[in-house]
């Protein structure tokens, strides 16, 4: 591996955590990812002497704050290959963004008998805000189907489904759960052979592996800082500078308006102000473009490959017990590992492993009508990333072979 | 505070052998309840005569401590009155809470230890929830 795995862990303060003596390992990495020595410090030196509020103050510490929160964005555009950081309106996280898009872009364009089309393997926040809209609209609602076990997206039903014009396809890049990726290069490419405007759930591939928003030939993407290393509450939208162009506000306050009066409508500001009303989230557009420096420096396409690696590796271990079932593909194509085990809950396996250190996630994954159709309600769910070891691999297995033999 | 003082061997056993799991024929009353956090899914089906639970029994796909739960509550409030059976339940839910509450049936009680674990006790209690729900809930 091409990651000097000892080097990064110095770096992360949390690994000095244990759990009843047992040493901390953190594989719910899906859920959120744990900070850097170097963000954390970025954020405190921000509020020591930059912080004040953005593009209004005629003052020094206003001055270092809107740097630091415009960098952010260059930094952002820099990560995703945009065309210009413009492009970017931060929200608060992947989920308000694909609430921005439904409820601007959306409304604009879905209208009664329009077709919105998804994806079996969905997030909640990818589709919980486009059902909403539908309802609203009179629009209909498909699905692309996942393949047996979740190993991938059916491709000749996405072709046939985007043959029919749908007017949008959102769909997840990296879902949480199947440790698989999705070709978002030819979905995209076969979208867009018929029209259809895309929008592309990053929140799971951004900050885990090189993700190039003009290669990939989205129309939107969303992504979520506190899943690559920054703070949480913050987020941001990537659009087509024409698109966001077209798009109408969604909320309405400071810094989004240019002209107010009392007697007549308003106007509005250009993107990416026109999305980002109110005193946005300062400190923590600072702690993330530290996380996003820190993420270059390491490497991306090291960061997927250890991932990966590990991925398999626990995956090949797991297989060897009996009655556990991974879901997704032979081989990760993510570092992520989502597992059922015949008579033993996953509720149960968490809180045991949880007694002896391990960090795993347990239920849904908020992802409630896929865990369904795959005829498991609750998993149990390992995603790793750049500070995981072979060693907490083992740790993983030999925590789950004792939970089987404990509640079996 | 190990797993080893929450999942007591009776719990345990409970668990990995339920009483009064599979369908009721001839069911009065029943009711589905929902564990989001974790994904707990049970049903509790009763047969209702006369005021009095004649018959309770469960299905589902619950965790060790929901299962068990249910387990124990199924074969506890059998020729129980209703009003008794809705009583019992706040005594519970006190128990699951707080650790301990007065006059409570000692089968219960194994449940106790759930208090100190915040994130369970909605696994411990959700039976009961649901019970409670199924006698408010005629079937047909």
């Amino acid at each position: 591996m091409a990651l000097n795995t000892s080097e990064i862990r110095e770096q992360f303060p949390f690994l000095k955590e244990s759990v009843n003596g047992h040493p901390l390992v953190y594989l719910d990495n899906a859920a959120s990812s744990q900070k850097p020595e170097r963000v954390i410090r970025r954020m405190s030196r921000f509020l020591e002497s930059e912080y004040a509020n953005v593009h209004r103050g005629i003052h020094l510490l206003s001055e270092r704050a809107t740097a630091a929160y415009e960098n952010a964005r260059a930094e952002l555009a820099t990560l995703l290959n945009a065309e210009r950081p413009e492009e970017i309106a931060f929200t608060r996280g992947t989920t308000e963004a694909v609430n921005l898009v439904a409820n601007t872009w959306g409304r604009k364009n879905i209208g009664a008998g329009d077709t919105i089309l998804l994806t079996e393997m969905e997030h909640h926040s990818n589709l919980l805000p486009w059902l909403h809209l539908a309802r609203e609209a009179g629009a209909k609602v498909e699905y692309v189907p996942v393949t047996d076990n979740g190993a991938a997206l059916d491709m000749d039903v996405a072709k046939t489904l985007l043959a029919k014009h749908p007017k949008l396809f959102a769909f997840v890049h990296v879902p949480n759960t199947l440790g698989l990726e999705n070709p978002a290069t030819e979905l995209c490419r076969l979208a867009h052979e018929a029209g259809v405007t895309t929008f592309v759930d990053g929140a799971q591939s951004v900050g885990h592996q090189p993700v190039d928003v003009q290669a990939l030939g989205c129309d939107f993407l969303a992504c979520s800082s506190h899943k690559m290393c920054g703070p949480s509450g913050i987020g941001a939208l990537w659009g087509r500078y024409e698109l966001l162009s077209a798009m109408p506000p969604w909320q309405y306050g400071g810094e989004m308006v240019d002209r107010a009066y009392y007697d007549k409508p308003a106007t509005f500001r250009e993107p990416p102000a026109r999305f980002e009303a109110g005193t946005p989230a300062i400190l923590e557009a600072a702690g993330w473009a530290e996380a996003i420096r820190f993420l270059r420096e390491t490497g991306l396409e090291d960061i997927r490959e250890h991932s990966i690696a590990l991925a398999n590796d626990a995956a090949s271990k797991l297989r060897d017990i009996e009655g556990l079932r991974i879901f997704g593909p032979e081989t990760r194509q993510s570092g992520i590992v989502a597992f059922s085990i015949e008579g033993v809950h996953a509720h149960d396996v968490s809180f045991f492993a949880n007694e002896r250190g391990l960090a795993l996630r347990a239920g849904h994954h908020c992802a409630q009508p896929l865990m369904r159709k795959l005829g498991s309600p609750s998993s149990s769910r390992a995603s790793f990333y750049l500070y995981n070891t072979a060693r907490e691999v083992e740790a993983l297995v030999a925590i789950v072979r004792e939970g089987v033999a404990f509640f079996r | 505070m190990m797993d080893n003082e929450l999942y007591q061997e009776v719990l345990l056993q409970h668990s990995k052998r339920p009483r009064n799991f599979g369908p009721l024929e001839n069911a009065t009353h029943a009711a589905d309840g929902h564990n989001a956090l974790c994904g707990d899914e049970i049903s509790v089906a009763l047969r209702v005569g006369n005021g009095t639970v004649e018959e309770a029994k469960f299905t589902g796909s619950a965790c060790a401590i929901c299962t068990a739960s249910a387990s124990i509550m199924t074969g506890e409030v059998k020729g129980l009155t209703c009003d008794a059976v809705g009583t019992l339940a706040g005594k519970f839910r006190q128990l699951a809470k707080d650790g301990n509450v007065p006059d409570i049936p000692m089968k219960l009680q194994v449940l106790g230890g759930v208090h100190q674990f915040p994130q369970r006790v909605k696994c411990a209690v959700l039976p009961w929830e649901t019970l409670v729900s199924a006698l408010d809930s005629p079937v047909g």
